[in-house]
């Protein structure tokens, strides 16, 4: 099964913080309202919630990218 | 032969023409496969601060359509005079290195990116101007400002955007210059492939030589050629000896770290793009480092929130820290949380440098730290060590 991981981009995003009220259990927000991600891979049950905050972030700048295998440490 | 004299990338004190150039070093080979091999097995790393293989990009880069060759001779740290000193000691060099990986590459854009310093352009530009392929190399003129030279911001810049980082997802070598496959390359890793084209590999890793900027407390500050791995004591009296009691070095620039004096040194290829700058004793190390994170906070591209608000936060802890006000305790309690908050969340790498700079601070400046949390300072004199020019002026 492919892993799905979110991203951030720093430079698009503008901290509205529509992403971290959509998606709380893995975006928290920073002092200055930017989201810091607590886990970025996104497990199954929240991948509906995922992409709705993608697809809500007025600035394009959060997305779901196809997580390359992590290599087992 | 004392190794400390080996002299390849500047031989001359006093710049070299174009003829003269021709006969020290001979005519340039052309670039055949032969030469990627042989790049590979010089060991050849970029000489801008990341250190990376050479000959790993070389190829990369070649395997897409019609690539782009970019000479970064930028070198916006204003600590830093090592490509300064060998565009103007040594452009010829420099150039040759630039028409040959094009070569290599397949590459039929070749643009040299520097500074605007008045007289360093027309000094390059004199030099492309006197050899009869020099024609094939634009000189590119960019703004002065400390991220100019991360190579993404070098690309936007010649594509005629603003001269500031575009994020980890646009990478030059897939897509840059013209939307094309682009080398970026520094000028000195380039004055090193002309040297491996002409010499070869085994020539080269013996006595493997890089440029090193020496500042602070030394009698001759500025740029020197030394070899690979050269003791600091070497290093320091090839720049004139140190002139006081040193207590710690800045080594790799404002990228780079604090290491205390007392340390058994060696100039290695970590060494970010091996600024090596001398402490004072009687100077303090706070002061220092704050004012330096107050400048890169300054030189932000302030794209990205945790570069902008970070490295200013970074820089008013720092700044009550230095200046041992009451707050200062709190301002040294804060500043491990600021880290975490900062690092690895720009899109270029430019707040991690800083944020390295700092960490150092606090791990060999403790005795003063503690000093300066209950409001003192033990330093004799502030008078500044460090460059942090204040730089006016856009980012076109
Ligand atoms: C903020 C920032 C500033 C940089 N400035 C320079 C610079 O002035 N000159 C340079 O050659 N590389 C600079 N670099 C590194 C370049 O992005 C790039 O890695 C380098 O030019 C590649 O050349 P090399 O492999 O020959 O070292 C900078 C990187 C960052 C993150
Ligand atoms: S919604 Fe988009 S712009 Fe807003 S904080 Fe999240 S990622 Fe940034
Ligand atoms: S991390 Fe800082 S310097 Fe780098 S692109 Fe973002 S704002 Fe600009």
């Amino acid at each position: 099964m492919k892993e799905l991981r979110l991203v951030v981009d720093p430079i698009r995003c503008d901290a509205y913080g529509h992403c971290a009220e959509l998606l709380p259990e893995l975006i928290e927000l920073d002092d200055w309202g930017y989201p810091i991600l607590r886990d970025d891979e996104v497990p199954r049950h929240l991948r509906g919630d995922a992409r709705k905050a993608v697809a809500s972030c007025p600035r394009l700048a959060l997305s779901l990218e196809r997580a390359r295998a992590k290599s087992k440490a | 032969m004392d190794a400390v004299a080996v002299r390849r990338l500047l031989p001359t004190s006093e710049p070299l023409g174009w003829r003269d150039y021709g006969a020290r070093y001979g005519s340039l080979p052309f670039a055949d496969a032969g030469l990627l091999d042989e790049v590979e097995a010089s060991g050849l790393t970029g000489r801008g601060g990341a250190g990376f293989p050479t000959a790993q990009k070389l190829r990369a880069v070649r395997e897409g359509r019609r690539p782009v060759v970019v000479a970064n001779g930028t070198e916006g740290e204003p600590a830093s005079w090592k490509d300064k000193t060998l565009l103007r000691l040594n452009p010829h060099l420099v150039i040759d290195g630039a028409l040959l990986a094009a070569e290599l590459v397949g590459a039929r854009r070749v643009v040299l990116a520097v500074g605007r310093h008045g007289a360093e352009q027309v000094r390059i530009a004199r030099a492309l101007a006197a050899r009869p392929d020099g024609g094939a190399v634009e000189l590119a003129t960019v703004p002065e400002r400390f991220v100019v030279g991360e190579e993404s911001a070098l690309v936007h810049w010649i594509n005629g955007g603003e001269a500031k980082p575009t994020g980890r997802r646009s990478r030059p070598y897939q897509r840059g210059v013209d939307g094309r496959p682009t080398l970026v390359q520094n000028v000195e890793t380039l004055a090193n492939l002309a040297l491996v084209a002409r010499y070869g590999a085994d020539w080269f890793r013996r006595d493997e030589t890089v440029l090193a900027t020496v500042g602070g407390a030394v009698r001759r500050p500025g740029v020197v050629e030394v070899p690979l791995g050269v003791p600091f004591p070497e290093l320091f009296s090839r720049a004139g000896g140190v002139t006081e009691p040193v207590q710690a070095y800045l080594v790799g620039g404002y990228f780079g770290r604090w290491l205390p004096a007392q340390d058994t040194l060696r100039l290695t290829g970590e060494m970010g793009a091996r600024v090596v700058v001398a402490l004072p004793a009687r100077s303090c190390g706070l002061v220092e480092s704050a004012r330096v994170v107050a400048y890169m906070a300054q030189q932000s591209a302030k794209q990205c929130g945790p570069c902008l608000f970070g490295l200013q936060a970074l820089a008013e802890s720092f700044a009550t820290i230095a200046r041992a006000e009451p707050e200062a305790a709190e301002a040294v309690a804060r500043l491990e949380r600021l880290e975490r908050r900062i690092r690895g969340r720009g899109a270029c790498a430019h707040p991690d440098g800083a944020l390295g700079l700092a960490a150092s601070a606090v791990r060999v400046f403790g005795a003063e730290l503690s000093a300066h949390a209950s409001g003192r300072c033990t330093a004799h004199d502030h008078e500044p060590v460090l460059p942090t020019p204040h730089v006016k002026g856009g980012w076109r």
